[in-house]
Protein backbone atom coordinates (compact mmCIF):
# COMPACT_ATOMS: atom_id res chain seq x y z
CA UNK A 1 0.00 0.00 0.00
CA UNK A 2 1.05 3.57 -0.61
CA UNK A 3 1.98 5.65 2.42
CA UNK A 4 3.39 9.10 3.10
CA UNK A 5 5.59 9.36 6.18
CA UNK A 6 6.92 12.59 7.60
CA UNK A 7 10.46 11.96 8.81
CA UNK A 8 12.69 14.78 10.07
CA UNK A 9 10.31 17.28 8.53
CA UNK A 10 10.34 15.76 5.03
CA UNK A 11 7.51 13.75 3.44
CA UNK A 12 8.47 10.40 1.93
CA UNK A 13 6.03 8.51 -0.31
CA UNK A 14 6.58 4.78 -0.66
CA UNK A 15 4.73 1.60 -1.58
CA UNK A 16 5.10 -0.81 1.34
CA UNK A 17 3.73 -4.03 2.79
CA UNK A 18 1.83 -3.59 6.06
CA UNK A 19 4.33 -5.87 7.80
CA UNK A 20 7.27 -3.54 7.13
CA UNK A 21 8.62 -2.37 10.48
CA UNK A 22 9.18 1.35 10.90
CA UNK A 23 12.86 0.64 11.64
CA UNK A 24 13.23 -1.10 8.26
CA UNK A 25 11.32 1.68 6.50
CA UNK A 26 13.75 4.24 7.88
CA UNK A 27 16.84 2.23 6.97
CA UNK A 28 15.92 0.48 3.74
CA UNK A 29 13.25 2.63 2.13
CA UNK A 30 14.59 6.11 2.82
CA UNK A 31 18.21 5.34 3.64
CA UNK A 32 18.33 6.82 7.13
CA UNK A 33 20.70 4.21 8.52
CA UNK A 34 21.41 6.15 11.70
CA UNK A 35 18.53 4.27 13.32
CA UNK A 36 20.17 1.00 14.35
CA UNK A 37 18.51 -2.37 14.68
CA UNK A 38 19.75 -4.53 17.54
CA UNK A 39 17.30 -7.00 19.01
CA UNK A 40 14.11 -6.33 17.02
CA UNK A 41 11.93 -7.11 19.98
CA UNK A 42 11.98 -3.91 21.94
CA UNK A 43 14.64 -4.73 24.50
CA UNK A 44 17.88 -3.07 23.38
CA UNK A 45 16.73 0.44 22.51
CA UNK A 46 19.09 0.91 19.53
CA UNK A 47 16.17 1.75 17.21
CA UNK A 48 14.66 4.42 19.49
CA UNK A 49 13.21 7.32 17.48
CA UNK A 50 10.90 10.18 18.43
CA UNK A 51 7.25 9.62 17.62
CA UNK A 52 5.43 12.94 17.94
CA UNK A 53 8.26 13.99 20.23
CA UNK A 54 8.15 10.92 22.49
CA UNK A 55 10.82 8.21 22.48
CA UNK A 56 9.56 4.94 21.00
CA UNK A 57 10.92 1.70 19.56
CA UNK A 58 10.92 1.82 15.76
CA UNK A 59 11.09 -1.99 15.68
CA UNK A 60 7.74 -2.29 17.49
CA UNK A 61 5.64 -0.26 15.07
CA UNK A 62 4.70 -0.86 11.48
CA UNK A 63 5.58 1.85 8.99
CA UNK A 64 1.94 2.09 7.92
CA UNK A 65 1.03 3.16 11.45
CA UNK A 66 3.34 6.19 11.35
CA UNK A 67 1.34 7.98 8.67
CA UNK A 68 0.09 11.27 10.08
CA UNK A 69 2.75 11.36 12.80
CA UNK A 70 6.02 13.28 13.10
CA UNK A 71 8.97 10.90 13.17
CA UNK A 72 12.43 12.15 14.16
CA UNK A 73 15.61 10.15 13.81
CA UNK A 74 19.18 10.75 14.94
CA UNK A 75 19.91 12.40 11.58
CA UNK A 76 17.77 15.35 12.68
CA UNK A 77 19.96 16.29 15.62
CA UNK A 78 22.85 17.91 13.78
CA UNK A 79 22.34 21.64 13.25
CA UNK A 80 24.27 21.48 9.96
CA UNK A 81 26.82 19.49 7.95
CA UNK A 82 29.77 18.50 10.09
CA UNK A 83 28.24 19.98 13.22
CA UNK A 84 26.98 18.35 16.39
CA UNK A 85 24.21 19.43 18.70
CA UNK A 86 24.97 20.06 22.38
CA UNK A 87 24.19 16.51 23.47
CA UNK A 88 26.21 14.94 20.66
CA UNK A 89 29.14 17.26 21.48
CA UNK A 90 28.91 16.28 25.15
CA UNK A 91 29.03 12.61 24.12
CA UNK A 92 32.22 13.27 22.19
CA UNK A 93 33.76 15.34 24.98
CA UNK A 94 32.87 12.79 27.66
CA UNK A 95 33.92 9.70 25.66
CA UNK A 96 30.34 8.47 25.98
CA UNK A 97 30.57 6.02 23.10
CA UNK A 98 32.90 3.33 21.90
CA UNK A 99 31.54 1.22 19.03
CA UNK A 100 28.60 3.58 18.60
CA UNK A 101 25.98 0.95 17.89
CA UNK A 102 23.69 1.95 20.76
CA UNK A 103 24.42 5.67 20.46
CA UNK A 104 21.64 6.80 18.09
CA UNK A 105 18.95 5.23 20.26
CA UNK A 106 20.48 6.68 23.40
CA UNK A 107 20.71 10.14 21.84
CA UNK A 108 17.04 10.07 20.87
CA UNK A 109 15.98 8.77 24.30
CA UNK A 110 17.97 11.51 26.00
CA UNK A 111 16.85 14.24 23.61
CA UNK A 112 13.25 13.63 24.69
CA UNK A 113 14.28 13.23 28.31
CA UNK A 114 16.20 16.53 28.42
CA UNK A 115 13.36 18.36 26.71
CA UNK A 116 11.12 17.29 29.60
CA UNK A 117 13.78 17.46 32.36
CA UNK A 118 16.40 20.09 31.45
CA UNK A 119 18.21 19.80 34.81
CA UNK A 120 17.97 16.18 35.96
CA UNK A 121 19.91 14.60 38.79
CA UNK A 122 22.04 11.52 38.23
CA UNK A 123 19.39 9.07 39.43
CA UNK A 124 16.88 10.43 36.92
CA UNK A 125 19.43 10.14 34.12
CA UNK A 126 20.11 6.51 34.99
CA UNK A 127 16.38 5.80 35.10
CA UNK A 128 15.95 7.44 31.69
CA UNK A 129 18.75 5.27 30.30
CA UNK A 130 17.31 2.04 31.67
CA UNK A 131 15.70 1.15 28.35
CA UNK A 132 18.90 1.38 26.30
CA UNK A 133 21.63 -1.25 26.35
CA UNK A 134 25.30 -0.38 25.81
CA UNK A 135 27.67 -3.33 25.73
CA UNK A 136 31.01 -1.48 25.31
CA UNK A 137 31.60 1.26 27.77
CA UNK A 138 29.08 0.91 30.51
CA UNK A 139 27.00 3.92 31.30
CA UNK A 140 29.17 6.15 33.46
CA UNK A 141 30.46 8.33 30.63
CA UNK A 142 26.99 8.57 29.13
CA UNK A 143 25.65 9.80 32.46
CA UNK A 144 28.58 12.25 32.61
CA UNK A 145 27.68 13.58 29.16
CA UNK A 146 24.06 14.19 30.10
CA UNK A 147 25.00 15.93 33.34
CA UNK A 148 27.48 18.05 31.39
CA UNK A 149 24.74 19.21 29.02
CA UNK A 150 22.33 19.77 31.91
CA UNK A 151 24.88 21.94 33.71
CA UNK A 152 25.66 24.05 30.64
CA UNK B 1 12.92 -11.43 13.18
CA UNK B 2 10.47 -10.07 10.63
CA UNK B 3 6.73 -10.56 11.05
CA UNK B 4 4.78 -12.80 8.71
CA UNK B 5 2.47 -11.08 6.23
CA UNK B 6 -0.97 -9.96 7.38
CA UNK B 7 -3.91 -7.92 6.19
CA UNK B 8 -4.01 -4.59 7.98
CA UNK B 9 -7.20 -2.74 8.78
CA UNK B 10 -7.17 0.65 10.48
CA UNK B 11 -10.78 1.54 11.18
CA UNK B 12 -11.71 4.90 12.70
CA UNK B 13 -15.00 3.80 14.24
CA UNK B 14 -15.45 1.38 17.11
CA UNK B 15 -18.34 -0.31 15.33
CA UNK B 16 -16.12 -0.96 12.29
CA UNK B 17 -13.43 -2.48 14.48
CA UNK B 18 -15.94 -4.78 16.19
CA UNK B 19 -17.51 -5.78 12.86
CA UNK B 20 -14.07 -6.71 11.51
CA UNK B 21 -13.40 -8.87 14.56
CA UNK B 22 -16.79 -10.52 14.25
CA UNK B 23 -15.99 -11.29 10.62
CA UNK B 24 -12.46 -12.62 11.09
CA UNK B 25 -12.73 -14.20 14.56
CA UNK B 26 -9.60 -15.92 15.81
CA UNK B 27 -7.64 -15.10 12.66
CA UNK B 28 -7.63 -11.44 13.65
CA UNK B 29 -5.88 -9.68 16.51
CA UNK B 30 -6.51 -6.17 17.75
CA UNK B 31 -3.40 -3.97 17.73
CA UNK B 32 -3.17 -1.14 20.26
CA UNK B 33 0.32 -0.16 21.49
CA UNK B 34 1.91 -3.27 20.02
CA UNK B 35 4.58 -3.54 22.70
CA UNK B 36 3.74 -7.20 23.41
CA UNK B 37 2.07 -8.28 20.17
CA UNK B 38 4.67 -6.89 17.75
CA UNK B 39 7.63 -8.60 19.48
CA UNK B 40 5.64 -11.84 19.37
CA UNK B 41 5.03 -11.24 15.65
CA UNK B 42 8.70 -10.42 15.04
CA UNK B 43 9.58 -13.77 16.62
CA UNK B 44 6.71 -15.32 14.62
CA UNK B 45 5.31 -16.74 17.83
CA UNK B 46 2.19 -14.85 16.76
CA UNK B 47 1.16 -14.90 13.11
CA UNK B 48 -2.26 -13.28 12.90
CA UNK B 49 -3.67 -13.27 9.37
CA UNK B 50 -5.44 -10.00 10.08
CA UNK B 51 -4.50 -7.05 12.27
CA UNK B 52 -7.24 -4.66 13.32
CA UNK B 53 -5.30 -1.56 14.28
CA UNK B 54 -7.17 0.43 16.94
CA UNK B 55 -4.84 3.43 16.87
CA UNK B 56 -7.26 5.52 14.81
CA UNK B 57 -10.34 4.69 16.88
CA UNK B 58 -10.30 7.98 18.77
CA UNK B 59 -13.20 7.05 21.05
CA UNK B 60 -10.98 4.39 22.70
CA UNK B 61 -8.34 6.95 23.69
CA UNK B 62 -9.93 8.31 26.84
CA UNK B 63 -8.97 8.71 30.47
CA UNK B 64 -10.98 10.32 33.19
CA UNK B 65 -12.66 10.09 36.58
CA UNK B 66 -16.41 9.78 36.65
CA UNK B 67 -18.71 11.40 39.17
CA UNK B 68 -18.60 8.46 41.60
CA UNK B 69 -14.79 8.45 41.50
CA UNK B 70 -14.42 5.53 39.08
CA UNK B 71 -11.44 5.91 36.76
CA UNK B 72 -12.36 4.93 33.19
CA UNK B 73 -9.37 4.05 31.01
CA UNK B 74 -9.94 3.54 27.29
CA UNK B 75 -8.30 0.65 25.48
CA UNK B 76 -6.01 3.03 23.61
CA UNK B 77 -4.86 5.09 26.60
CA UNK B 78 -1.05 4.99 26.67
CA UNK B 79 0.90 4.24 29.83
CA UNK B 80 2.68 7.60 29.54
CA UNK B 81 -0.61 9.45 29.70
CA UNK B 82 -1.61 7.47 32.78
CA UNK B 83 1.69 8.00 34.56
CA UNK B 84 1.75 11.74 33.86
CA UNK B 85 -1.77 12.30 35.18
CA UNK B 86 -1.46 14.00 38.56
CA UNK B 87 -5.03 13.14 39.50
CA UNK B 88 -4.40 9.43 38.85
CA UNK B 89 -1.29 9.57 41.04
CA UNK B 90 -3.21 11.33 43.82
CA UNK B 91 -6.30 9.13 43.81
CA UNK B 92 -4.75 5.79 42.82
CA UNK B 93 -1.15 5.88 44.07
CA UNK B 94 -0.87 2.09 43.71
CA UNK B 95 -1.33 2.43 39.96
CA UNK B 96 1.25 5.21 39.71
CA UNK B 97 3.78 3.34 41.85
CA UNK B 98 3.48 0.17 39.77
CA UNK B 99 3.53 1.99 36.43
CA UNK B 100 7.08 3.13 37.14
CA UNK B 101 8.08 -0.55 37.13
CA UNK B 102 6.53 -1.31 33.74
CA UNK B 103 9.32 -1.65 31.17
CA UNK B 104 10.89 1.64 30.04
CA UNK B 105 9.75 5.11 28.96
CA UNK B 106 10.11 4.16 25.27
CA UNK B 107 7.76 1.21 25.77
CA UNK B 108 5.32 3.26 27.83
CA UNK B 109 5.12 5.87 25.06
CA UNK B 110 3.23 3.39 22.90
CA UNK B 111 2.13 0.66 25.30
CA UNK B 112 -1.39 0.55 26.67
CA UNK B 113 -2.89 -0.89 29.84
CA UNK B 114 -5.62 -2.56 27.78
CA UNK B 115 -3.14 -4.32 25.53
CA UNK B 116 -1.10 -5.44 28.50
CA UNK B 117 -4.14 -7.00 30.18
CA UNK B 118 -5.16 -8.79 26.97
CA UNK B 119 -1.64 -10.18 26.64
CA UNK B 120 -2.18 -11.69 30.12
CA UNK B 121 1.42 -12.42 30.94
CA UNK B 122 1.33 -13.67 34.55
CA UNK B 123 4.71 -12.04 35.20
CA UNK B 124 3.39 -8.62 34.24
CA UNK B 125 2.72 -6.05 36.97
CA UNK B 126 -0.56 -4.54 35.82
CA UNK B 127 -2.79 -7.64 35.95
CA UNK B 128 -1.93 -8.06 39.64
CA UNK B 129 -2.52 -4.35 40.27
CA UNK B 130 -5.94 -4.67 38.62
CA UNK B 131 -6.80 -7.48 41.06
CA UNK B 132 -5.72 -5.37 44.02
CA UNK B 133 -7.75 -2.41 42.76
CA UNK B 134 -10.77 -4.63 41.96
CA UNK B 135 -10.91 -3.28 38.43
CA UNK B 136 -13.77 -4.17 36.12
CA UNK B 137 -13.19 -4.74 32.43
CA UNK B 138 -15.66 -3.71 29.75
CA UNK B 139 -15.77 -6.25 26.93
CA UNK B 140 -17.49 -5.24 23.71
CA UNK B 141 -18.53 -7.10 20.63
CA UNK B 142 -20.70 -6.12 17.69
CA UNK B 143 -24.11 -5.58 19.27
CA UNK B 144 -23.09 -6.53 22.79
CA UNK B 145 -21.32 -5.41 25.93
CA UNK B 146 -20.50 -7.05 29.26
CA UNK B 147 -18.36 -6.36 32.28
CA UNK B 148 -16.15 -8.84 34.07
CA UNK B 149 -14.13 -8.46 37.24
CA UNK B 150 -10.37 -8.52 36.74
CA UNK B 151 -10.34 -11.64 38.90
CA UNK B 152 -12.48 -13.44 36.30
CA UNK B 153 -10.62 -12.14 33.25
CA UNK B 154 -7.31 -13.98 33.57
CA UNK B 155 -7.63 -17.69 32.84
CA UNK B 156 -4.01 -18.76 32.42
CA UNK B 157 -0.71 -17.73 30.85
CA UNK B 158 -1.65 -15.55 27.82
CA UNK B 159 -5.29 -16.66 28.16
CA UNK B 160 -8.26 -14.43 29.00
CA UNK B 161 -12.03 -14.53 29.17
CA UNK B 162 -12.29 -12.63 25.87
CA UNK B 163 -14.43 -14.46 23.31
CA UNK B 164 -13.08 -14.51 19.78
CA UNK B 165 -15.35 -11.65 18.71
CA UNK B 166 -14.73 -9.48 21.79
CA UNK B 167 -12.58 -6.45 22.52
CA UNK B 168 -11.41 -5.13 25.88
CA UNK B 169 -12.75 -1.59 25.36
CA UNK B 170 -12.36 -0.01 28.77
CA UNK B 171 -10.85 -0.61 32.19
CA UNK B 172 -12.87 0.70 35.15
CA UNK B 173 -11.14 1.20 38.48
CA UNK B 174 -13.37 2.04 41.44
CA UNK B 175 -12.14 4.61 43.97
CA UNK B 176 -9.94 3.30 46.75
CA UNK B 177 -11.81 2.91 50.03
CA UNK B 178 -11.26 6.21 51.91
CA UNK B 179 -8.35 6.08 54.32
CA UNK B 180 -6.67 3.08 52.74
CA UNK B 181 -2.94 2.84 52.08
CA UNK B 182 -1.37 0.97 49.19
CA UNK B 183 2.05 -0.25 48.10
CA UNK B 184 3.68 -2.04 45.18
CA UNK B 185 7.08 -3.72 45.41
CA UNK B 186 8.93 -6.05 43.08
CA UNK B 187 12.26 -7.70 42.54
CA UNK B 188 13.53 -7.89 38.96
CA UNK B 189 16.96 -8.82 37.62
CA UNK B 190 17.27 -5.52 35.77
CA UNK B 191 15.36 -2.26 35.90
CA UNK B 192 12.30 -2.55 33.67
CA UNK B 193 12.36 -6.34 33.41
CA UNK B 194 9.39 -8.44 34.29
CA UNK B 195 9.44 -9.13 38.00
CA UNK B 196 10.68 -12.40 39.48
CA UNK B 197 8.10 -11.55 42.15
CA UNK B 198 5.87 -8.53 42.66
CA UNK B 199 3.30 -7.68 45.31
CA UNK B 200 0.45 -5.18 45.35
CA UNK B 201 -1.39 -4.49 48.61
CA UNK B 202 -4.26 -2.36 49.86
CA UNK B 203 -4.82 -1.89 53.61
CA UNK B 204 -7.09 0.14 55.82
CA UNK B 205 -7.16 0.87 59.54
CA UNK B 206 -10.66 0.75 61.04
CA UNK B 207 -12.06 3.16 63.67
CA UNK B 208 -10.66 0.86 66.41
CA UNK B 209 -7.16 1.12 64.91
CA UNK B 210 -7.23 -2.44 63.63
CA UNK B 211 -7.24 -3.61 60.03
CA UNK B 212 -10.72 -3.62 58.51
CA UNK B 213 -9.80 -4.04 54.84
CA UNK B 214 -6.95 -5.91 53.15
CA UNK B 215 -6.25 -7.01 49.60
CA UNK B 216 -3.14 -8.78 48.39
CA UNK B 217 -2.25 -9.60 44.78
CA UNK B 218 0.98 -10.92 43.32
CA UNK B 219 2.59 -11.18 39.88
CA UNK B 220 4.98 -13.93 38.76
CA UNK B 221 3.23 -16.02 41.39
CA UNK B 222 1.28 -18.52 39.29
CA UNK B 223 -0.33 -19.09 35.88
CA UNK B 224 -2.41 -15.93 36.32
CA UNK B 225 -2.03 -12.89 38.55
CA UNK B 226 -2.71 -14.32 41.98
CA UNK B 227 -4.78 -12.99 44.84
CA UNK B 228 -3.99 -14.20 48.35
CA UNK B 229 -7.42 -14.10 50.00
CA UNK B 230 -6.53 -16.20 53.06
CA UNK B 231 -3.55 -14.00 53.82
CA UNK B 232 -5.70 -10.89 53.39
CA UNK B 233 -8.43 -12.32 55.64
CA UNK B 234 -5.87 -13.08 58.34
CA UNK B 235 -5.04 -9.38 58.59
CA UNK B 236 -8.60 -8.37 59.39
CA UNK B 237 -9.07 -7.39 63.02
CA UNK B 238 -5.30 -7.33 63.60
CA UNK B 239 -3.15 -4.40 64.64
CA UNK B 240 -1.14 -3.25 61.61
CA UNK B 241 2.17 -4.41 63.01
CA UNK B 242 5.11 -6.58 61.90
CA UNK B 243 3.81 -9.76 63.58
CA UNK B 244 0.56 -9.60 61.61
CA UNK B 245 2.41 -8.84 58.38
CA UNK B 246 4.72 -11.82 58.88
CA UNK B 247 1.78 -14.11 59.61
CA UNK B 248 -0.06 -12.93 56.50
CA UNK B 249 3.04 -13.37 54.35
CA UNK B 250 3.48 -16.92 55.63
CA UNK B 251 -0.06 -17.71 54.49
CA UNK B 252 0.36 -15.98 51.12
CA UNK B 253 3.49 -17.99 50.36
CA UNK B 254 1.33 -21.12 50.68
CA UNK B 255 -1.48 -19.68 48.55
CA UNK B 256 0.56 -18.80 45.48
CA UNK B 257 1.71 -21.24 42.80
CA UNK B 258 4.86 -19.79 41.21
CA UNK B 259 5.92 -21.62 38.06
CA UNK B 260 9.59 -20.63 37.99
CA UNK B 261 11.49 -19.09 35.10
CA UNK B 262 15.03 -19.04 33.78
CA UNK B 263 15.72 -16.37 36.37
CA UNK B 264 14.09 -17.78 39.46
CA UNK B 265 13.03 -21.17 40.78
CA UNK B 266 9.58 -21.52 42.35
CA UNK B 267 11.24 -21.87 45.77
CA UNK B 268 13.11 -18.59 45.25
CA UNK B 269 9.92 -16.90 44.07
CA UNK B 270 8.17 -18.02 47.25
CA UNK B 271 11.10 -16.73 49.26
CA UNK B 272 10.81 -13.35 47.53
CA UNK B 273 7.09 -13.19 48.23
CA UNK B 274 7.83 -13.87 51.91
CA UNK B 275 10.31 -10.98 51.96
CA UNK B 276 8.40 -8.46 49.87
CA UNK B 277 4.96 -8.85 51.41
CA UNK B 278 5.80 -7.76 54.97
CA UNK B 279 7.67 -4.77 53.52
CA UNK B 280 4.78 -3.81 51.26
CA UNK B 281 2.23 -4.25 54.05
CA UNK B 282 4.31 -2.08 56.38
CA UNK B 283 4.59 0.59 53.72
CA UNK B 284 0.85 0.50 53.00
CA UNK B 285 0.10 0.72 56.73
CA UNK B 286 2.30 3.83 57.02
CA UNK B 287 0.40 5.39 54.15
CA UNK B 288 -3.04 4.48 55.51
CA UNK B 289 -4.75 7.31 57.34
Amino acid sequence: MKITLRVNGTDHVREVEPRLLLSDFLRHEIGLTGTHVGCEHGVCGACTILWDGEPARACLAFAVQAEGHEIRTVESLSPGPGRLDALQQAFQDSHALQCGYCTPGILMTLTAFLAENPHPDEAAVREALSGNLCRCTGYQHIVDAVLRVAAA
Amino acid sequence: MKPAAFDWHAPTLLAEALALKAGHGEAARFLAGGQSLVPAMNFRVAQPAVLIDLNRVAVLDHLGFEEDGTLAIGALCRYRRLERDAEVARRLPLLAEALAEVAHPQIRTRGTLGGNLCHADPASEMPAVMLALEARLVLRRAGGIRQVAAAEFFLGPLATALAEDEMLAEIRIPPLPPGSGTAFLEVARRRGDYAMMGVAVVLRRGPDGRCDLARIALCSAGPTPMAAPRAAAALLGQALEPAAFAAAAALAVQEIAPMGSVQASPAYQRHLAGVLLPRALARAAERAA
